[in-house]
């Protein structure tokens, strides 16, 4: 319990860092550039049917933000574990499993202010949003839970085998391709049966959908697959991918720390001051 | 100098190998508490390794090892407490500001020093609030000391702390770390291969040379014990002579029963432990 407190004041004091001084800049582009996007073809119109974009893309883009969170936690796992984080954290009792319960805690902060950083500015962009209700808010907030859960901890995982930054930068290559195939920013209908039954085993396809059912209204469901939320198969697969990170994610992250020693770290170091040398 | 104290680290008959490489081949060797232990040896000569072991983070391949009464195989977190670990940072907590760092690492033990105290101890006072990327090698190196003591440990490991100082840092940092051994009851196991760093800070002297202990005492013993071969250069009939002996009197006055006055020019060179050294780290060199 202790150790669970330290962690969260330790998620709470980067998140601090990442949002002040030079470093909000980088926060911003993303979710900013996001709205523009948005912003300039909010008033498209999709296939004949009346519906315009705007509406169905934001809340689209919202799951895809949390679904970056895997990204995050890999870039942190990997550029930390190089540059001797980790083995700080390994040093220190119970430093292990406090950073990890501060860099999600980090990680969920920097998702939830992207979510409020497009949504608050995204809502007067565009008609249409559920806002006002409570079941929306009740919606949004499972959807997000469990998709922080699930990304994140998948995330860990996969932070934990991949071996350095350069290679957990090349892992944000299939990250895109799934997202471009998740009907985040045009609707999944318009593309091929087989590439909707690939999106589907992924959790972004999921997380816009939940989003989309928080945030708009009943009737457009019509243009989902199936004609409906599914919210029980939403809560299905995101838990599906929940429970695999949390069972995985803790077997990986040991073997990951057992690892790391001075000699390893050292080694890094070696490596990357040759790349730059 | 506490040879009454309690042993609180005990190695015994330590070894590594890696695939078909042995890297520690029988490592022996005890520490008092309140006694700081220098491991000396050249680059390769198993120190880290060893080091590492002590800490937890490798698992040898056999022999015994206890630091603090436990297997540092199987130390619980309750142990690892009592360990103060100097790493050597590289740019790891770039943005955390210095004293948010110790405070936040002290948060983590059970009785841990004060920031501020700490800070002052390490000389950081002026930089207290500085983002750590910001802080230039030297005062790095003094946080990574500060980092490894703030939990107040029993036992402190140093692991080649001097690596890449300028002669400034390097005596700034030799003062931190006599004055912490000399103020707390804390055991100090440092690693290097500087022979004069060793002698500087370390009541004990441990030689490691190719996986095995080949020298273990006070600088002075050491320079005794493992001494070589002192030189004696003398000329005689206009020719000039070098010979090396164990006992250089002995060799000396026979020389002058054999010559009597015909010696000319005689000088003796007593080995000294930085020959010794040097010639450990040349045969070393010379198997690799």
């Amino acid at each position: 319990m202790r150790t669970f407190r330290i962690g969260v004041a330790r998620g709470l004091i980067e998140l601090r860092q990442a949002f002040s001084g030079s470093e909000l800049v980088n926060q911003l582009l993303w979710p900013v550039l996001t709205l523009v996007a948005i912003f300039f073809y909010r008033n498209r119109e999709f296939r004949h049917t009346g519906i315009r974009l705007g509406g169905l893309v934001l809340p689209g883009v919202l799951g895809m933000f949390v679904a970056l969170g895997m990204v995050l936690v890999i870039q942190y796992l990997t550029v930390e574990r190089e540059d001797g984080t980790l083995l700080r954290a390994r040093a220190t009792p119970h430093g292990i499993r406090a950073y990890l319960v501060g860099k999600l805690v980090m990680t969920s902060g920097c998702v939830l202010a992207y979510l409020a950083i497009l949504l608050v500015p995204g809502a007067f962009l565009v008609d249409g949003l559920r806002l006002g209700s409570v079941s929306s808010w009740f919606t949004l907030a499972w959807v997000v839970a469990l998709g922080l859960v699930a990304t994140q901890s998948v995330g860990a995982a996969l932070g934990a085998l991949v071996s350095s930054p350069r290679a957990a930068g090349l892992l944000t290559l299939p990250v895109m391709a799934v997202i471009s195939i998740s009907g985040v920013f045009y609707p999944i209908t318009a593309l091929p049966g087989w590439l909707q039954g690939i999106a589907q085993v992924f959790p972004v396809y999921w997380l816009g959908l939940g989003m989309r059912s928080a945030l708009l209204p009943d009737g457009m469901a019509s243009v989902e697959l199936h004609h409906s939320w599914r919210h029980l198969e939403t809560f299905g697969v995101l838990g599906a991918w929940a429970v695999a990170g949390l069972l995985i994610a803790p077997v990986v992250l040991r073997r990951m720390a057992r690892r790391e020693s001075g000699a390893r770290v050292a080694a890094y170091r070696e490596k990357a001051l040759q790349r730059i040398g | 100098m506490n040879d009454g104290g309690e042993i609180v680290l005990d190695v015994d008959d330590l070894r590594m190998r890696y695939g078909t490489h042995d890297v520690l081949r029988g490592v022996t060797f005890q520490a008092r508490r309140g006694e700081v232990l220098a491991l000396l040896g050249p680059n390769g000569a198993g120190k880290t390794t060893t080091i590492e072991i002590l800490e937890g983070f490798r698992t040898r391949s056999a022999g015994r090892v206890d630091v603090l009464g436990d297997d540092p195989a199987h130390g619980g977190e309750a142990w690892r407490a009592r360990l103060g670990i100097v790493l050597q940072s590289w740019r790891d907590h770039g943005k955390w500001r210095v004293r948010e760092l110790l405070a936040h690492l002290g948060s983590y033990y059970p009785d841990p020093w004060d920031a501020s105290e700490l800070i002052a101890t390490v000389g950081l006072t002026e930089h207290a609030d500085r983002q750590v990327r910001r802080l230039s090698g030297g005062q790095r190196r003094r946080l990574d000391v500060a980092i490894g003591m703030v939990g107040r440990p029993e036992l402190l490991f140093l692991d080649e702390p001097t690596t890449g100082f300028d002669p400034e840092a390097r005596r700034e940092f030799h003062d931190i770390v006599l004055g912490l051994s000399r103020t707390g009851g804390t055991t100090v196991l440092l690693t290097t291969h500087d022979l004069a760093e060793a002698e500087k800070l370390a009541d004990r002297i441990v030689v490691l040379d190719g996986g095995r202990i080949v020298a273990d005492g006070t600088a002075a013993e050491l320079a005794d014990r493992i001494a070589g071969e002192d030189e004696v250069a003398w000329t005689l009939d206009g020719r000039r002579h070098v010979a090396s002996t164990r006992d250089a009197t002995r060799f000396v006055r026979a020389l002058f029963a054999e010559h009597g006055d015909a010696v000319a020019g005689l000088a003796v060179r007593p080995s000294s432990l930085e020959d010794t050294y040097l010639a450990l780290v040349r045969q070393a060199e010379g198997r690799a």
